[in-house]
Parts: structure tokens; sequence; C-alpha cells
């Protein structure tokens, strides 16, 4: 499969309010990430994640070296248009993204400014509106929804835009459990079923367990990139680094560690389960 | 005696319209002085509503609010001192810094209740040490800080005027896994200093197992129980049904019960959990 998204010794640095470059945020990232695939970014806060984020849809371009993405070059001004419609982002707040009084017109906004005729438009919206559960609200005001429903509409604006590939920048640190499990089964099934290549920021350990492949960052370096099974037997770097490993991952190394033999990739609640059956031998054990 | 009790307590929100909602919904409590309470419940549920009655920024329609056995709206002309007796803490408070320095934002409330300059800058240390700032930031703009910085800055603000009861709104929402611990620890470290009582809203049982002594859940307006953390943990799949998270590990040891290897406790932390499984392990010659 081709690479969707390809960032070539990406170095980033802000500038200060004299036009100096700060310290250097990005540090020579190197990644490439295939059509349709589900990656998760994880790292502590100020590790350069969300920096690296904004290089994929161009709201930021790099200091040095270079992002390409469904073959456009981010730092290729008259081609943004085009390229933002291909990565869309979600961000944190959904406060923040959204525009309008009127759910269907929120959705159909970037389709507004992209000139699409209206009969196309009214058919995008809907099927987008339908994508993410949330037909029957079209005429509600956003302001009477939840976070994760507004969260929802918000994608649902990517969608219509027909995107190859959705940047979620933690979308659901501010939502409670059932909004999380609403976002996160839409994304999945946006990967799912319209092959759309996903890259989500989190904190959510849980959630980074679901995807096909894992990205660490520290400090402005990628520091592990593998299946969440390969990095989060990585139990004592990633603690290291301030994140956290799934409760079943760090019972099992802590098990590992007593002296138990008991597998070190288990990010599972059914692995764990099988995992400590098998300790005790298939034996049963009663409270009473 | 009960630091704060509520009797009958109720809210309906937009009472005789058409949107009429019943928020909180006959609830009684009684909350002993000293304990760190873990106050969870789904998006809806009331325990925002409920909470808001706790320093009187929402008046009961019906019920009363005690606060150490006074109703606190028997006399409407004190309700600042209840206010300065119990400290609200809401979501994301660092949207309400607003000072030029930390020093000075923190002083805030202190400032409101009218103490003496020499008092102010005394809890303004005393409490920027519990929550770990170091004093050379407390000459900063509050608008320098990073994210977590701010929030400590603006937890420290209630802590500092030295309440009660303090309740913190969801205190670690939206923080990385170093931030959400760093904050509870704080808040722990000034829990043990003061020995005042704590409330902490949460939606995530995980955050709150490790520290609470006892947990509040309300759902659909209702008091839907208030006990010891194990005993509430005993209760984690009902919890679940009524969509609050469970920590991971409370759920494989409900899975392991069912298929035959009942360990016989509530298990909520992974330390805990790994003790007890060697321990049965060696019990067993394993």
């Amino acid at each position: 499969m081709k690479n969707i998204i390809e960032i070539e010794n990406l170095h980033f640095s802000y500038r200060d309010d004299t036009g100096n470059l700060s310290a250097e945020v990005l540090k020579g990232i190197n990644l490439n990430i295939k059509e349709g695939e589900f990656v998760a970014v994880l790292g502590h806060n100020g590790c350069g994640k969300s920096t690296l984020a904004k290089h994929i849809n161009a709201i930021l371009v790099p200091t040095d070296g270079k992002v390409i993405v469904n073959g456009i070059d981010t730092s290729d001004d008259s081609r943004i248009f085009e390229l933002r419609q291909c990565a869309g982002m979600v961000f944190q707040n959904p406060d923040n993204q959204i525009v309008s009084s009127v759910v269907e017109e929120d959705v159909a906004f970037a389709l507004e400014n992209l000139g699409v005729p209206y009969e196309e438009m009214r058919r995008r919206v809907d099927d987008s509106l339908k994508a993410v559960n949330m037909y029957e609200y079209r005429l509600h005001s956003p302001a009477q929804l939840s976070g994760g429903q507004k969260q929802r509409i918000a994608i649902a604006g990517i969608i219509a835009m027909q995107p190859r590939c959705i940047i979620l920048d933690e979308p659901t640190a501010m939502l409670d459990p059932q909004g999380r499990k609403e976002v996160m089964s839409t994304i999945r099934q946006m990967n799912r079923e319209k092959n759309i290549t996903i890259v989500l920021i989190t904190h959510y350990m849980d959630e980074a367990a679901q995807c096909d492949r894992v990205v660490v960052m520290d400090r402005g370096n990628i520091i592990l990139d593998d299946t969440p099974k390969g990095v989060f037997s990585h139990v004592q770097k990633l603690k290291e680094i301030g994140l956290d490993v799934p409760q079943v991952t760090e019972l099992a190394w802590e098990l590992k560690n007593a002296g138990y033999d008991i597998p070190d990739d288990i990010i599972t609640e059914e692995e764990c389960v099988e995992a400590i059956k098998k300790l005790f031998g298939g034996k049963t054990i009663g409270s009473s | 005696m009960a630091v704060l009790e509520t009797q009958e307590l109720t809210y309906i929100y937009s009472a005789g319209s058409p949107f009429e909602k019943v928020a909180v919904d006959h609830v009684n409590l009684k909350i002993d002085a000293g304990q760190i309470i873990g106050v969870m419940g789904h998006t809806g549920s009331g325990k925002s509503t409920l909470i808001q009655h706790f320093n009187g920024l929402l008046k009961p329609s019906s019920g009363r609010v005690l606060l150490d056995g006074r109703d606190i709206w028997e006399d409407k002309n004190k309700i600042r001192d209840v206010r300065f007796q119990v400290g609200l803490v809401f979501q994301y408070p660092e949207y309400q810094i607003f000072e030029e320095t930390v020093y000075k934002d923190i002083a805030y409330g202190c400032r409101n209740m009218g103490l003496d300059e020499s008092e102010i800058k005394l809890r303004v240390i005393e409490t920027a040490c519990d929550i770990g700032l170091k004093e050379e930031i407390l000459e900063r703009s509050p608008f320098e800080l990073s994210g977590g910085q701010k929030r400590r800055v603006a937890i420290a603000g209630v802590m500092a005027m030295r309440p009660k009861v303090l309740i913190l709104d969801e205190p670690t929402a939206g923080l990385d896994p170093a931030g959400r611990d760093k904050i509870i620890t704080h808040i722990k470290n000034y829990h043990r200093r003061t020995k005042n009582t704590v409330l902490i809203v949460s939606h995530s049982m995980e955050d709150i197992a490790g520290f609470a002594d006892k947990i509040l859940v309300m759902n659909k307006a209702r008091l839907f129980c208030f006990d010891d953390t194990v005993k509430v943990f005993g209760r984690s799949e009902e919890i679940s049904e009524i969509g609050l998270d469970v920590p991971q590990i409370t759920k494989v040891f409900t899975k392991l019960k069912k298929q035959g290897l009942d360990f016989g406790k509530e298990v909520y932390t992974v330390g805990y959990a790994k003790d007890l499984i060697i321990k049965y392990l060696r019990e067993r010659g394993l």
C-alpha cells in the first residue's frame, strides 16, 4: 500500500515575538503512514505531538525537512486548499470548532466555502451525519448537544469534504466515558468502512491499544513506533517518560518481574484473564 | 458530626415551564469531616447540580443543605461566609485566572475575605508549597505558565482560603498521565496537612480508586450510592451499566470470578491485584 503521509527529517521551531527561532520542538522526525492505517500518537504534554499533527495539514510548515501528504508538499502554498480537503483536523475542545447555530449548516460550512453545488452538498451533509449517527439531530442547535455529540458533528464536517485522512488531536480529552466511546467507535468506523487514514493523538492508553500502530514521542523525537503490543511491552521506558500502560499490561509486567512466567505483550482484558488462568494451571478458587 | 449534610435535597430547573427538569431528586447525604470523597456520575446525572448546592451557588427547590449542622440558607445574608467555608474549583479553572502575577491570583480569594497582608502572604506561600509551585514563579505572570501549572495556580487560589470543604470538579480533565498524578499527589498533600474534607468529581473510577475514602455515585438525579470505596467497587457491574468507567483491572477480576477464579476481594489497583495473585499462587505452591 502507498504512503499517504511522508515525513522526512522534520525539524520545527516556533518563532518568538522578535521573529527569532526559539528552542526546537521537533528534532528530525521521520515517519511514513500508509493509506488506511490507524495510528495513535502518544507522548506527555509538550513532547511535540500536537506540533507534529499541525504539520500534516499545513497549519504549521517545517523549519527544515519535508512533509508530503497524498503527494502534496505541505509547504506549497498554491495547493493548500487541495491539501486541507485531503487531510482534515479535529481538535480537543468541541466548543471551539462549531461555527453555525444549526447542526446541518455547521457540517455544510466547509462545502459552502469550497463551492460544492447544492444537490451534491445536500447529499454529502446527509451522508456524513448518518455516518456519525447524528442524522436525526440535523436541525438541532449544537448548543443542545453533549460534548461527544459535538465532536461527532465536527467529524461529520470533516468527512463531508471526503478527506483521505483525518488527524484528531485529543478528541476525547474533554468528554465523559459515554462520549469517548461514541467518538472512538465513529473514528474506527470511518477507518474500517471508508478506509480513511486516522492519526489519533491521545493520552488514553486504552484508545491507543485499539489502533493498528502506536508512535510514542518524547522531547521532539519519535522513540517507539510499533504495534500496540510491541509498544506497551516497553513498560519501563514508557513509565520513565511519564506515560501509563494499560492496567492489564502493568499487572503482567509486575508478575513477570516477580518471577512468574507470563507473556509481556498483554494489552486486552481477555488476554490477561487467560494468562492468569494459565498461572493457576486451570485450577479454580472459591471464596468460601 | 457531619460537616455537610443534605436532607431531601431537590432541585428543579425551569420549574413550571415546558422544559422543567428534576436535576437532583430527594438526596439525603451525610459527609463526615476529614474524608476524601470521590463524586461520580454520568453527564446529566445531577452531580454538578448537587455540588453547586454545597456552597450555595444554587438554592434548593426543596429540602435543606446543612453545614456544621446549620441550614446554609437560614440567613441569606450569611451565604458569602458559606462560600468561604466551602471552596468550589470548577472544571478547567485555569480559564478563570486573570491577575497579573501568580501571587496576586492565589491571594485573590483571601483578599476578598478581608485578611491582612501578612496572613495573606503566609497562606499564599504555604498553599503554593502544597500544590507544588516554586516560590520564584509567584512573581511571574500566570499566563506564561504551562497548562498544568496554570491549573495548579487556580486550585491554590481556593485552597488558600482554607475552606473546611474543598470541592474540585474534574481537576485532572485533559491532562496527561504525569500531569494527572501530579495534581492528585498535591491534593493528597493538602489533605494530609490540613485534614480538611475534600470532594473530587471524576468520571473515572480508576482515577479516584487509589485515594478516596468513600465514593458517592449519582444516577438520573438520584443518589445511586454513597459508601466506602471498597464496597462501591463491589458493585462495579452496576456502575458500569450506568455509564461510568470501571478500572480495567476490576473488570478482569470480575471475569476471572465468572470463570472459576474467585479471589473473594474487590480489586481496583494493580498493586493489590499483583499481591493477591501472588498470595494465592504461593498458597497453592505454584
